[in-house]
């Protein structure tokens, strides 16, 4: 896919921006300022960044409980987010959905889901809308290895693939599940593999590398576009963090986690990319990481500010006629 | 105002043609809607007249509940079919943590004008996975409306309020009942959620019903008016929200209160009425409330131990006559 310079810059400090969003959620959480738990997508970024990339405002993304990337690459404003994972009333949801639970309809984010493989529903019926109105959108529905073994997937594929839905099956495989490696709980070994027996294209991409995620996930989507069909994509990747913060992580090793820090950091993998083609310079990189992190540093302070919901807002919301 | 006679499905029929005929972002999705005009032919004629609009769907509830909701998301107003109520099960998180909550947990930004329909009921020997009143499930989760309809004008002036309505309606239609013919006005209107109806007026006795029992307890009511005991017999329509003042008004006049359910008697919505009851309506009692409904089992096979099992009418009188220590 061709772009230009500014926008692979442009890709690059929305990685940047995701990752600073998630070092600070995770930094504050630590500190006991956050309430309830968060899911982390450090390392991730390449993914989310890359598939929203791709997509247009008025495209379709149902997300799941590790989704602030994918709010954040879909044009998400930080403020707003972090306002509700403080629980202000300035929050996306007004306090009432926390980290797990953002929504942005106005950009097409269907919601955050808390529940695994709760997306493959919503985007099929967002797929069927499309459908049905006539329009060029597209729905993405992000998941993880863990909700490949959902009933949901496999009906959510089925359906797709028959009606032909503008559907995108984004796979996050960071090869956990929670606690589960994904080698113990996937039949087969593959989730794009599992495309060839609902008749649609399967996908891998090294969810690692932005480029090929674009490109990969741009293919699939342009596909859908062009009411040939529904596709998977399997984005290959890792996260840094445990599941949620606070995770142990019993389940691998800390030398595990090192070595694809090493060897296969998405930001670190651009950055050398664009410095080789003399699209970034250090002191470039410097400050935009300079101003990408002040910037997380205002949305909280902004969010820290906001006013806390009244106690009988609870009770708002809920029907539009009571 | 004219009318004609109609059973409950070709109300059912009649009134989604109306509506689909105004407004094109409604559409049915469900399992044999084509072949078979849905299983009790309540969708009949629908899939000539709006071919695009009538989507069999593969056996997958799950997804057949998750497309409504994603599709009621971005702007479309679908019906989406159960087949038969106790397949709920089989997509209850779509329900339960989808579709009831996504408008209140994402700060009202979203509406869904999604009307899950599915009928419910026994006494047609289906046995325990085919005959379940499974409405309770869904008052008692915050974010569902839930509307019973028992006779077909009803049917079909709640079912054209459910498709406008903005927020996602569980609509039951007993199983029983499709055939039930009644009067429909020909006029178009629609009948608001929320409101009750008396069916039978009377002096001595509310009796607070819905769906089939509707039937079974105006044939209670007619028997005992033979010993001149008079039954008010009202018939809610809607669930959540219900009529707590037409209850109220009734019993004020006649100080006994009689709750029916087909549905198993335990935590079943005869609970939630009754107290109500005692906690507003205390001091214009003149005995304890009394509830009937289904035992404690899953619906048996053998219409033998299905009629043990299901309340009738004799059930009913009986209830009465305990209220009224006859």
């Amino acid at each position: 896919m061709k772009i230009t310079k500014e926008e692979t810059l442009a890709l690059y400090k929305k990685m940047l921006t995701v990752r600073a969003f998630e070092e600070k959620a995770g930094e504050l959480f630590a500190k006991n300022l956050i309430p309830g738990f968060i899911h982390l997508s450090i390392g991730e970024e390449a993914s989310s960044v890359g598939t929203c990339s791709v997509l247009n405002k008025d495209d379709y993304v149902a997300s799941t409980h590790r989704g602030h990337g994918h709010l954040i690459a879909k044009g998400a404003d930080p403020k707003k987010m972090f306002a509700e994972l403080f629980g202000r009333i300035t929050g996306y949801c007004k306090g009432k959905g926390g980290s797990m639970h953002i929504a942005d309809f106005s950009i097409g984010i269907l919601g955050a889901n808390g529940v695994v493989g709760g997306g493959f529903p919503i985007i099929i019926g967002a797929g069927l809308s499309i459908k049905l109105r006539k329009t060029d959108q597209v729905g993405i529905v992000f998941f993880g290895d863990g909700a490949a073994n959902r009933g949901t997937f496999h009906e959510a594929v089925n359906m797709a693939a028959i009606w032909k839905l503008p559907v995108v099956f984004v796979c996050e495989n960071n090869l956990y599940a929670s606690t589960t490696p994904a080698d113990y709980s996937l039949a087969g070994g593959s989730i794009a593999g599992r495309a060839a027996a609902y008749g649609i294209p399967g996908y891998n991409a090294n969810g690692n590398d932005i480029l090929e995620v674009r490109e990969i996930v741009g293919k699939a989507v342009k596909r859908a576009r062009d009411g040939k069909g529904p596709s998977i994509v399997e984005n290959k990747t890792y996260r840094y963090r445990g599941h949620f913060e606070g995770d142990p992580q019993k389940y691998r090793t800390q030398k595990e986690i090192e070595g694809f820090k090493d060897k296969s950091d998405p930001i670190q993998l651009f950055k050398t990319i664009l410095k080789k083609e003399g699209t970034l310079s250090d002191q470039a990189d410097k400050n935009l990481r300079e101003e990408v992190y002040s910037m997380i540093e205002e949305a909280v302070r902004y969010a820290q500010k906001a006013p806390l919901p009244k106690p009988e807002e609870a009770l708002e919301d809920l029907f539009i006629n009571p | 105002m004219t009318e004609r006679i109609l059973s409950c499905s070709e109300a059912l029929a009649e009134a989604l043609a109306e509506e689909m005929g105004r407004d094109e972002t409604i559409f049915i999705l469900g399992e044999d809607i084509k072949a078979h005009d849905g299983i009790f032919g309540q969708f009949k004629g629908l899939h000539k007249q709006f071919p695009e609009k009538v989507i069999d769907s593969p056996i997958s509830e799950t997804c057949i509940i998750g497309a409504g909701v994603g599709a009621a998301l971005t702007g479309m107003r679908p019906l989406v079919d159960m087949h038969f109520a106790d397949f709920f099960t089989t997509a209850m998180d779509e329900i339960v943590n989808q579709t009831a909550k996504i408008r209140y947990m994402f700060g009202g930004q979203a509406k869904i004008p999604l009307v899950i329909w599915a009928p419910d009921g026994g006494g047609l020997s289906a046995a325990a996975h085919h005959s379940q009143s499974l409405e309770s499930w869904f008052i008692h989760t915050p974010g569902l409306k839930v509307v019973v309809p028992s006779e077909p004008a009803d049917v079909k002036g709640l079912i054209k309020t459910a498709i406008r309505d903005d927020d996602p309606v569980i609509f039951f239609q007993h199983k029983k009942l499709f055939a039930q013919t009644g009067p429909v006005p020909k006029e178009e209107y629609c009948i608001p959620l929320g409101k009750g109806d008396i069916k039978r007026q009377g002096t001595d006795i509310t009796l607070v019903t819905y769906s089939r029992m509707t039937y079974l307890s105006l044939e209670a009511a007619d028997q005992l008016a033979n010993d001149g005991i008079e039954v008010e017999v009202i018939d809610l329509r809607t669930l959540k929200p219900f009529d707590f003042d037409l209850i109220a008004e009734s019993v004020k006049k006649t100080f006994h209160a009689l709750i029916v359910h087909e549905a198993c008697l335990t935590s079943g919505f005869g609970a939630e009425i009754a107290a109500r009851i005692g906690e507003e309506l205390f001091d214009y009692l003149d005995a304890p409330v009394v509830r009937v409904g289904a035992k404690d089992v899953p619906i048996p096979f053998s219409p033998v131990l299905e009629n043990f099992v299901l309340p009738q009418t004799d059930d009913i009188i009986k209830g009465i006559k305990r209220v009224l220590n006859r």
